[in-house]
């Protein structure tokens, strides 16, 4: 009973998380021991040296810059190790996640919107399998915000105007909490919800339960037409635009000389900001669409160009 | 020249109350630079993100004007150098002269910077109030001039408290000149010039992009 | 005869508020900041009331939102920067540099004004509704979504900028050009070294605030700015820029505590501070790197991976400095002859605190740790041990031991201890708990919050209750001393610095005769003497 009181009783249940936990039991000792060193020897100068008592003062006002010197050092050396530790750990928690896109996250005042692939949404909660690392692409519809899972001590801001991408992997079935960390205004703390792991079984079932309107990458393609982007980017046009088929995840080379990558924040710019990144060999003719479509909507757009290039 | 009376106690000596004053400007201007500092990092992350919308932006602003407020600044500044070169007892007619100057040509920057504003609301590209640019670079075009905006305001309204300072120091050295005049003088000196160096650095930034390229 | 001391120079409501004297805008400021803190720390106490229980029982969301975000924007901006600089710093400033006045004192006083100006700006905006965006008014909920006062606010805060700025000037000239004959650099009392570094600080990065604060206010009233995502401005802009002031605001919290605890640690081993000039060239050192360590409060909001590695990077070395000064205090100790008056025991939870908090601060500038535990209590409770165990401990440890020196009085030792005591174990049962919470996952400026922090949330209410109490304590003692209490001799610690060779209270114009400095600080003549109480 009493040890759901102790900090990280509970190992996080991440791959990551227990390098996390590791890290954290590394700097308790480190200042476990340091603390312990500076109590004591306040502890023994308080009761030595405190006036009346007689003991040897001789030299009292003696000092060494080897002293100095010395615990500069060691403190430097100290720090650095643990700085060395804590970044390669960052680099794992933060690293490029893997190209399968299987939730989206809206965060708006004051709920997340999750969305799956395949039409299914929920709001504030994630339904994950486990044991496989999941892809999270975020964004918010007002104010900053952040996706905070404390099981798998991973948090990510989402801020407004961005996509931002994490990768999840959860190693234990149950449901974990999902907070905002971010201040965001009236009902901050109610901006909570659940993360459910399942098996996978248990996950397509659940999936396959919900009662999806369409797919998202057919919404997409609903949108793609309708706000007119088949016109310009489709064989049959006179207008040289670049064609969408299977470009999605390959290098697109652009008018001033360097090469991307068209993943989910290219696609993304060249909706908003079409002029920023230009095409080699292409005009710069597109107009944007910033302010005329949704985080929503972007999303179907997004997944609709993905899901063309899955098709030969 | 007539010494103030009394120094102030915590000062040994005249020439020490005028030495630490000087230095309070100097400190003064220090906290200045971080101000404008921080106004113009913002400028630069800007025109890094957005390069076209900065340059369109550039050639949508009144060059001169901005050429002319320049030479304006800079005579002043000139000017006021010069008062603090012959600042003496028998030549405070031609100080409180040469200040009045200053102010005039302050001023007129003022008004200057006013007929640009309004040429700027006439072509509605003032953010907030009035901005119909539209197009591809709007964004870019809406950033530069908020920049604009907020950058001219702050550097007019130092401007204004720079003139309302060479304003009082005319009338002082119109009266009787004292070494505790000259010591302010020097020191609204070092601020005039302060914001003079400051228009200089907005000139370019505000004026020049998008100008050499076609 | 001789001079009346300042305080009975003139009796005047004139004579207090259009005086130029350093001292008595000393005593202005201190009690305008003790109004400052009692109104902060009200909040405070209504916040963890609230806490006490996971659901909402005693306020609203709204008002709670309000509640964190009058603590915090009070106790920042109108408590703990300017707390020792301007009271304590103002009082002992001249005084240790053998002064007559600071450089500038009609500045001084236009300081206060402009302080109090924007301290009754800011209560307005409390008053008039509040304001509910934390005091770090992050874009772009406090330019387009927040429904508060937050123009208001940020005028008073913009405001108030001013009046540090002109006090740090003051400082830094008085301190280059008003030093007595023959006191050299490496003369001055450590205090005095500290706040220099802490009055760089004010000086170059108060201009950021304001500037920042100007570009809020523009986005605001015009509906569009630098920061609106909209028109593809970058609300992570206004962190970086809120950051490069606000992170060295810290030191200019914390710098001048530490100037303290040298005076108090030196005073009552009856030694030099160990190590002098790795301790001086340490506080310039925190107030240089100080300013490299900002994005070390961006580590998720996805900025470049290599600019974390950075700001990590520096994060440690800034603690470099701040460790040396631990060591060099524990040091001093050595070989001391020691006596455990009230102000040597805040000195002392001082080191004990402050190390817990700069630890714990490395826990945080550690990457991979950092992405857990930002935003929740942890962070909380480690800014709590630096600025509360830190700062407020050393400014109560300051006013005690320069209490006699202020008033003239002494204050009742025995209250002073056990007050010192209960402000110490009240502190660590408030915010020692929340290193737990922070730690467990539960997230800051949490209103309601799931059931199971409870535990450590009801020890922490708890400890709130005790330290408010504790607080109360010092105001009521030093309230009577400062009336009833027995006279204080000149130099009631037997200490060498130039601020105890004066009368106490000192005259209006600081020495009698100017004051000629021959040797080092902290020359402690009689190693077992026993200073002359009563």
């Amino acid at each position: 009973m009493w040890r759901q009181w102790i900090p990280f009783w509970h190992p996080g249940v991440s791959p990551e998380g227990g390098d996390v936990d590791l890290l954290f039991g590394g700097l308790l000792i480190a200042s476990a021991l340091v603390l312990g060193l500076l109590f004591f020897l306040l502890a023994l100068f308080c009761v030595r040296y405190r006036a009346g008592n007689d003991v040897d003062r001789e030299n009292h006002e003696a000092k060494s810059w080897r002293w100095e010197v010395s615990w500069t050092a060691a403190s430097l050396l100290c720090f650095l190790a643990l700085f060395v530790w804590g970044a390669s750990v960052y680099f794992e928690l933060y690293r490029r996640p893997p190209d399968e896109l299987t939730a989206f996250v809206v965060a708006k005042q004051w709920m997340w919107k999750v969305q799956h692939p395949g039409g299914q949404s929920e709001i504030n909660a994630l339904h994950m399998p486990v044991d496989r690392p999941i892809r999270v692409v975020m964004a918010s519809q007002d104010v900053i915000h952040s996706f905070f899972i404390p099981a798998l001590r991973l948090k990510h801001d989402v801020v407004p105007g961005r996509y931002q991408d994490l990768e999840l992997t959860a190693q234990k079935t149950g449901h974990y909490h999902l907070f905002c960390a971010e201040y965001c205004g009236t009902a901050h703390s109610g901006m909570i919800g659940e993360v459910v792991v399942m098996e996978e079984s248990d996950f397509a079932n659940w999936l396959a339960q919900q009662a999806p309107a369409s797919a998202l990458a057919d919404e997409g393609g609903a949108l793609f037409r309708q706000l007119g982007c088949s016109g310009c980017h489709s064989v049959a046009s006179k207008i040289h635009a670049p064609l969408l088929e299977g470009i999605y995840g390959s290098p697109v080379p652009l008018s001033d000389g360097s090469t991307v990558i068209a993943d989910d924040k290219y696609i993304r710019d060249s909706i908003l900001l079409p002029r920023s990144q230009i095409a080699a060999g292409y005009e710069p003719l597109m107009p944007s669409f910033e302010g005329k479509v949704t985080e929503d909507q972007l999303l179907r757009l997004v997944l609709y160009i993905k899901s063309l290039g899955r098709q030969p | 020249m007539p010494d103030s009376p009394a120094v102030a106690p915590q000062f040994a000596s005249v020439s020490h109350r005028d030495e630490t004053a000087e230095l309070g400007m100097w400190v003064f201007i220090a906290t200045e630079v971080l101000l404008f500092g921080g106004l113009l990092l913002s400028y630069f992350v800007y025109r890094h993100a957005y390069p076209q919308g900065f340059a369109t932006g550039g050639r949508h602003t009144e060059i001169v004007i901005g050429t002319a407020n320049t030479a304006i600044l800079l005579t002043s500044s000139f000017l006021v150098a010069w008062a603090v070169e012959i600042f003496a007892a028998e030549t405070r007619r031609l100080t409180a002269g040469l200040l009045a100057a200053a102010i005039c040509l302050g001023l007129a920057f003022i008004v200057l910077k006013g007929i640009e504003y309004h040429g700027e609301y006439e072509e509605h590209l003032v953010p907030g109030i009035d901005f119909r640019f539209t197009g591809d670079l709007a964004n870019g075009v809406q950033l530069f001039f908020i920049f604009y905006f907020i950058a001219t305001a702050i550097h007019a309204l130092h401007m204004i408290i720079g003139i309302g300072l060479l304003a009082v120091l005319a009338l002082l050295c119109r009266g009787a000149p004292s070494t505790r005049h000259r010591a302010a003088l020097h020191s609204a000196a070092l601020y005039w010039h302060f914001v003079d160096i400051v228009w200089i650095f907005l000139f370019a930034l505000i004026y020049l992009p998008g100008r050499s390229t076609s | 005869m001789t001079e009346p001391d300042y305080l009975n120079a003139n009796y005047t409501l004139r004579s207090w508020f259009f005086t130029t004297d350093h001292k008595r805008i000393a005593i202005l400021y201190f009690a305008s900041l003790t109004l400052f803190f009692f109104i902060g720390g009200a909040a405070a106490t209504a916040m963890r009331i609230e806490l006490a229980t996971p659901q909402a029982d005693l306020v609203s969301d709204d008002i709670y939102n309000r509640l964190f975000t009058m603590h915090g924007i009070i106790m920042v901006w109108f408590f703990l920067i300017p707390s020792i600089p301007n009271t304590l710093g103002n009082f002992i400033v001249p005084l240790m540099i053998g002064a007559r006045d600071l450089a500038f004192p009609r500045l001084n006083l236009l300081s206060w004004y402009i302080f109090m100006l924007g301290g009754s700006v800011t209560l307005f905006a409390i008053l008039a509704g509040g304001i509910d965006t934390g005091w770090t008014f992050y874009t772009p909920f406090s330019t387009l979504y927040s429904n508060s006062y937050v123009m208001v606010a940020a005028a008073g805060v913009f405001i108030a900028g001013f009046s540090s700025i002109l006090t740090g000037l003051n400082f830094i000239v008085t301190i280059h050009r008003l030093r007595a004959p023959g006191l050299t650099w490496y003369r001055l009392p450590l205090f005095i070294w500290s706040l220099y570094a802490t009055s760089v600080i004010l000086v170059l990065a108060t201009p950021v605030l304001a500037i920042t604060l100007v570009l809020i206010a523009v986005e605001r009233f015009f509906g569009v700015g630098f920061f609106d995502p909209r028109i593809g401005g970058d609300p992570l802009l206004f962190q970086h820029l809120f950051w490069f002031y606000s992170h060295p605001a810290v030191y200019i919290m914390i710098l001048p505590g530490m100037g303290v605890i040298n005076e108090l640690i030196s005073c009552f081993s009856r030694k030099q501070v160990f190590g002098y000039k790795f301790v001086a060239w340490a506080s310039l050192a925190i107030a240089a790197l100080g300013f490299l360590v900002w994005g070390h409060h961006m580590f998720v909001t996805g900025q470049s991976l290599l600019a974390s590695l950075v700001f990590s990077f520096m994060s440690f070395v800034v603690a470099v400095p701040s460790a040396i000064k631990v060591f060099n205090w524990t040091a001093t100790l050595h070989k001391g002859s020691l006596r455990f008056d009230a102000p040597m025991l805040y000195a002392l939870a001082f080191i004990g605190l402050f190390t817990i908090g700069g630890l714990t601060g490395l826990f945080l500038a550690c990457l991979a740790f950092d992405v857990h535990a930002t935003d929740t209590y942890f962070v909380v409770a480690h800014f709590h041990y630096i600025m509360v165990g830190g700062m407020v401990t050393a400014y109560f440890g300051g006013l005690h031991y320069w209490w006699p020196k202020i008033t003239g009085r002494l204050y009742s030792e025995y209250w002073a201890r056990a007050a010192a005591i209960l402000i110490f174990l009240g502190f660590n049962l408030t915010f020692f708990p929340q290193f737990v919470l922070g730690a467990e996952g539960m997230p800051r400026r949490y209103h309601v919050y799931p059931p199971e922090f409870q535990v450590w949330n009801v020890l922490s209410s708890g400890g709130a209750t005790i330290l408010a109490a504790a607080y109360l304590l010092p105001l009521l003692y030093l309230g009577y001393s400062a009336f009833f209490g027995s006279r204080a001799p000149a130099n009631p610690w037997d200490a060498p610095g130039l601020e105890w060779q004066t009368s106490s209270p000192p005259p209006e114009h600081n020495f009698d005769v100017q004051p000629v400095v021959t040797r080092a600080p902290y020359q402690y003549r009689n190693f077992e003497a026993e200073p002359q109480n009563a």
